[in-house]
């Protein structure tokens, strides 16, 4: 009986096993694919962060002079775990649709597709990020301190959060096609709906007749998880630039943040159950659908 | 290892055919009600076991439902009503290359499909020279694959699955792709895959294949299993729905219903008693023919040519006249011995027929019964032969050997 059971449990690591090569094999591809025949390569993934970087910038810090000193610095901690979010779950809605032919053809666990879609964006984000935090090692070193580590649960409820979504939108985009473009949609508002390009003690200072519904805008797991990421580089909640002093994030302490990122990581958590659970149950009519 | 099979009990398929369909949101819920489909049954009752290393063909006219269950048989598809138990690694090769991508050069491709047909980069490693040299595409493999032939993109695909080492193979109708060299090749990994007791169920069109490579056949129509059992019995009833039997009533038989009749035909193996399609020479032989024929009929036997290439009769054997039992059936055995010493496929011509009149009640003709294989590589016949390296005759000998000739020539 025991032996039985571990010679499933093995079989079972072995799956996993297989399933993991399949989808490092599936993100190389994507990788190679995108980055065939271009000579700057990989270069030209930085590109889309530093045009948002100068036009933000040009229009935030100098048009409309929000006062913030090193904004550029408090937008790229927001920006750049934003554009995996948006890239993973765009590119992962249509992952099945777009491996039709296989799916149709060969019998393989049909996950790896979103998630090959998450890890795409993924490695991207890894190498924006690296690059990101080279450049702050000379012109803004402050950041390197120990509230870097908050980096750490923010970046793992956005991966669970992110690939929750991208399961679900994947699936029901077998079915619907509409769901990429209304996710599409959804995105945008939803960027501006997340602190990036403002700061959210501005948006506390507006809710604060009905404290509760800064609840609500908090309640978004990308909120929590950008807020952090800005709380883990930026640093400095209150910032003081030509004698202006200008509160850009709620608290001085962890507990703000942590808490917050709790909540996102229970609603991440379940809706990666729902996600899961609908992929498994579409998933048989996959081939058919298509 | 436990016994690698795939179980299939009471499957059945149902495919809706929507006249429009709703791939929206807008269209469903507009389309809620008046949701205008029609349903069609590809697959019905269908139960079916292979396993045990067999080699199993599956054949049916065009819609029959084969691609289906084997799309189902695969797990890429659910079955509507019924269960697919499988047991073991199963592989299918449903479309060879699917999963290409253009883009990638034929090297990553082979680790890319082989990751998808489930190696792991390690095992893909270890196995790349074999399947490189199997698909005889050396000199491109570092190409991007768009730049290929779409010969040379179904070799590649090929060499991929059938390295993937599986203990059921499922194979769609790929082999009918490439050239004969490559077809060929194909055929002698299939045979290497049965030797190694790997369970095949092939779809085909080419029905001269079946009894060659088959140990069993199932004829599909209509989505039900019409015929699970003997290759040639097989085949022949598949010819009889298609209305291509060959030489159904040739050799002047008398028909109607009443007259005796070939009811069934098996090909095995004397000494195992096992179907078999693919012989050597020098190997025995047995076919059974199973004779029906209503109460009073006049008395029959059975007439057996066996035609060799080029459509020339080798042999023929007759029967006695035969007894039927109270159920009007009679089974008559022929048994060779020994092959003769002829490679190729050979043709059975059967004819019922009364031995003293000589009138014919039934004739069939099985185009593709079995194939002999040789020793020798070309040529059509085995015969014992040698050849060595001798001594080169000394000058006085070749001196009266160019006498002789000299001699000869006058």
């Amino acid at each position: 009986m025991a032996q039985m059971q571990s010679a499933a449990d093995a079989r079972a690591a072995a799956q996993t096993r297989v399933r993991l090569e399949l989808l490092a094999e599936l993100v190389r591809k994507d990788l190679k694919v995108k980055y065939k025949n271009s000579a700057l390569g990989f270069v030209w993934s930085l590109a889309n962060p530093l045009l948002y970087l100068a036009v933000f910038t040009l229009v935030f810090s100098v048009f409309l002079d929000n006062g913030i000193s090193w904004f550029g610095v408090l937008f790229m901690s927001g920006l750049l775990v934003w554009s995996f979010f948006n890239l993973a779950t765009l590119s992962a809605t249509g992952a099945v649709v777009g491996n039709a032919n296989l799916v149709r053809k060969v019998r393989f666990p049909r996950i790896v597709l979103p998630l090959s879609s998450v890890g795409f964006a993924g490695v991207h984000f890894v190498l924006q990020l690296l690059v990101f935090l080279v450049f702050l090692v000379p012109i803004y070193p402050q950041a390197f301190g120990p509230q870097l580590w908050l980096a750490v649960p923010a970046l793992a409820v956005a991966v669970t959060f992110t690939m929750a979504l991208s399961l679900l939108t994947a699936a029901l985009n077998v079915r619907y096609r509409d769901v990429e473009h209304l996710l599409e949609i959804a995105l945008l508002a939803w960027f501006w709906l997340t602190p990036i390009v403002y700061r959210v003690a501005l948006v506390q200072e507006q809710f604060s007749k009905a404290p509760w519904l800064f609840k609500v805008y908090m309640a978004n797991p990308m909120t929590a998880v950008v807020v952090a990421m800005q709380r883990a580089i930026y640093r400095f909640p209150v910032s003081t630039k030509d004698g202006r002093v200008v509160q850009v994030l709620p608290a001085d302490g962890y507990a703000f943040y942590l808490r917050w990122l709790g909540v996102a990581a229970v609603v991440s958590v379940v809706l990666l159950g729902v996600g899961l659970w609908t992929f498994r149950r579409l998933q048989a009519d996959f081939a058919e659908e298509l | 290892m436990a016994e690698a099979t795939i179980t299939a009990s009471g499957v059945g398929k149902r495919f809706r055919l929507h006249h429009k369909r709703a791939t929206s949101l807008k269209e469903r819920l507009l389309l809620h009600r008046q949701a205008s489909s029609e349903e069609f049954w590809a697959l019905r009752d269908v139960d079916l076991e292979i396993g045990d290393g067999l080699t199993v063909g599956l054949i049916g006219p065009n819609g029959s439902g084969k691609s289906t269950l084997l799309k189902v048989l695969s797990g890429i598809l659910a079955p509507t009503t019924g269960t697919v138990a499988v047991r073991g690694r199963v592989a299918s090769l449903l479309e060879l290359g699917a999963g290409f991508n253009g883009e990638l050069t034929g090297r990553e491709n082979v680790y890319l499909n082989a990751a998808i047909l489930g190696l792991s980069r390690k095992q893909t490693a270890r196995q790349f020279d074999d399947i490189v040299a199997f698909s005889e595409l050396e000199p491109f493999i570092d190409n991007q694959v768009k730049h290929y032939s779409s010969g040379q993109y179904v070799r590649l695909g090929f060499a991929v699955a059938v390295h993937v080492d599986p203990d059921i193979l499922l194979v769609d109708e790929v082999l009918a792709v490439g050239d004969e060299s490559f077809q060929r090749k194909c055929l002698t990994k299939i045979a290497e895959f049965q030797e190694r007791g790997c369970t095949i169920l092939f779809v085909t069109h080419a029905l001269d294949l079946v009894p060659r490579i088959c140990g069993r056949a199932v004829v599909l129509d209509h989505g039900r299993v019409l015929h699970d059992g003997d290759p040639v019995e097989a085949t022949e009833r598949l010819r009889t729905l298609l209305g291509t039997a060959a030489d159904q009533s040739g050799g002047g038989a008398v028909l109607g219903a009443d007259r005796p009749r070939f009811a069934r035909i098996r090909l095995f193996d004397p000494t195992t008693g096992v179907h078999k399609g693919h012989f050597s020479t020098g190997e025995p032989l047995a076919v059974d023919f199973d004779v029906a024929a209503p109460a009073g009929s006049p008395p029959v036997s059975v007439r057996l040519a066996v035609t060799g290439p080029a459509d020339v009769p080798l042999w023929v054997m007759d029967s006695d006249p035969l007894t039927f039992g109270p159920d009007g059936i009679a089974t008559v055995r022929f048994t060779v011995k020994e092959l003769p010493p002829v490679k190729g496929i050979f043709a059975f011509a059967a004819a019922l027929r009364d031995p003293g009149t000589k009138v014919t009640y039934d004739a069939r003709r099985f185009p593709e019964a079995f194939l002999a294989a040789g020793d020798t590589a070309t040529g059509i016949v085995d015969v014992a032969w040698n050849a060595e390296q001798v001594e080169t005759p000394g000058e006085e000998e070749r001196d009266r050997a160019a006498g002789d000739r000299r001699r000869s020539e006058l």
